[in-house]
């Protein structure tokens, strides 16, 4: 398959990036990993007339804890979230989630910052980010914003993103002592999209619940947050009757499908069945 | 476009479309017909080549993109020696029938043991995960890979007898 044609622009830095979509706009698309937009190149289902190379742009890559947040650059290739140590130690929801997106050869090359711009609802780390409270760096050639994943998810294959910004980073706030998180995926086989996936961070206080976040993953539009059932956590005691409650809450708020991965209410029913598991989990990980 | 990529050591400097993919590259431009094209949908890993040392799916990679770097194919991995230790390994374990997917988990299996040479099932296992087998169950072939990086291991040891330790 031979996507449409298209003129290559290689940029080296994120000021060369962001004058090329300030002169290409909406005919451009920023090209990181590849994974989603080559094949959507292909099947046609997009045909920019620019693409705009950010592979070599080397401070968009990175992973850092700096002032209270965790910093990951956009460009960030899957592998090298596998490979965090600092992930590993700190961000169990990141590093459960890293190594269940795609398969390992997809991971050499795809990146944290392309499968969020490509806001697939079945994509793994904007559950995740969701549940982390992340915030995205956005950057034009006016300024810097940022923008909570909450708001950066706008719908299924849309984001935030105006034709002339990039993503430049996520930041996750540093949890604190006593939290734990954790990603549960169910899926056909290695590489397939998620039937389902729950997202779970817990932060304890005091032996009750005082923060948890809970992202829902390929039960709706877009990745999405299941509210009610993070309120009725706030402040509860971390009973297996309360976790449980949230699951049924989670699954009333989630919206599925049916589809060749399974009809909407088994995975209504998988949603509820994570959520009280991916709470369980987080709450050892918390002691 | 005017790219330069050294493909299995040799450079080759040609002019090419933005939207050819790495593998129509290597296999139409450069006749190297030892990469296939599986699924075209980067799901079954028969198109993986190694960039650097990477293994990536070349049906999902622009060619322009390979600019400047280093691209091993699977015909790159017979030596001056003969076959690789994998190669070796895949004929002795009989980790092939149709050899449609061959190169793609030689290439994989080859970059593992790069990282470990001594890997258990499941690191083979999960290596070769974005790598699909219709004809072996995958038995034989996790078995070539480990039997590869013994040979590996003990061509290591008769080539420097030195650096062995007690």
């Amino acid at each position: 398959m031979l996507p449409a044609r298209f003129d290559y622009h290689r940029a080296e830095s994120i000021e060369e990036a962001l004058s090329l979509l300030d002169q290409y706009g909406d005919d451009a698309k920023v090209l990181a990993g590849g994974m989603s937009l080559i094949p959507l190149m292909k099947l046609r289902f997009a045909s920019p007339g620019h693409l705009v190379d950010v592979n070599p742009v080397a401070e968009l890559a990175g992973i850092e804890e700096a002032d209270g947040s965790l910093r990951i650059g956009a460009m960030t290739r899957h592998r090298d979230i596998v490979d965090s140590d600092l992930i590993k130690a700190g961000y169990p929801a990141l590093a459960t989630a890293a190594p269940l997106v795609a398969d390992p050869i997809v991971r050499n090359r795809g990146t944290i910052g392309g499968s969020l711009c490509h806001a697939d609802p079945a994509g793994d780390f904007g559950s995740v980010l969701l549940a982390l409270g992340a915030q995205m760096v956005v950057r034009s050639s006016s300024g810097e914003r940022t923008v909570a994943i909450d708001d950066f998810l706008v719908d299924t294959f849309t984001t935030a993103l105006e034709p002339n910004e990039l993503l430049t980073g996520i930041r996750v706030p540093q949890a604190g002592p006593r939290s734990g998180g954790t990603y549960l995926k169910l899926e056909r086989k290695v590489g397939d999209f998620a039937t389902v996936g729950v997202a779970v961070q817990l932060q304890m206080e005091d032996g009750h619940v005082g923060r948890a976040g809970i992202g829902l993953t390929a039960v709706g539009p877009r990745n999405f947050r299941a509210a009610e059932a993070e309120s009725a956590l706030a402040g509860a005691e971390p009973t297996d009757e309360a976790f449980a409650e949230a699951g049924r809450l989670a699954a009333q708020t989630a919206q599925p499908s049916d589809d060749v991965r399974g009809s909407a209410g088994y995975k209504r029913h998988v949603v509820e069945v994570f959520v009280r598991r991916g709470l369980q989990a987080a709450l050892q990980g918390a002691a | 476009m005017q790219i330069t990529v050294t493909v299995n050591g040799t450079e080759r400097a040609t002019d090419v479309e933005s939207r050819l993919l790495l593998v129509h590259f290597l296999r139409d431009t450069l006749g190297l017909t030892g990469t296939h094209v599986g699924c075209d949908t980067s799901n079954c890993g028969a198109c993986t080549v190694l960039l650097g040392e990477i293994p990536v799916k070349s049906c999902t990679m622009f060619a322009v993109q390979a600019d400047g770097g280093q691209v091993t194919t699977v015909e790159g991995l017979t030596g001056e020696g003969g076959l690789h230790p994998i190669q070796a390994a895949f004929k002795e374990e009989h980790g092939l029938q149709c050899g449609f997917c061959t190169p793609g988990m030689m290439l994989v299996g080859a970059a593992l043991l790069e990282r470990d040479p001594e890997p258990t099932d499941d690191d083979v296992r999960w290596a070769i995960s974005g790598n699909v087998c219709r004809c072996t169950g995958y038995m034989n072939i996790v078995k070539a890979i480990q039997a590869a990086g013994r040979a590996m291991a003990s061509d290591a040891v008769e080539a420097e007898p030195a650096a062995v330790s007690s």
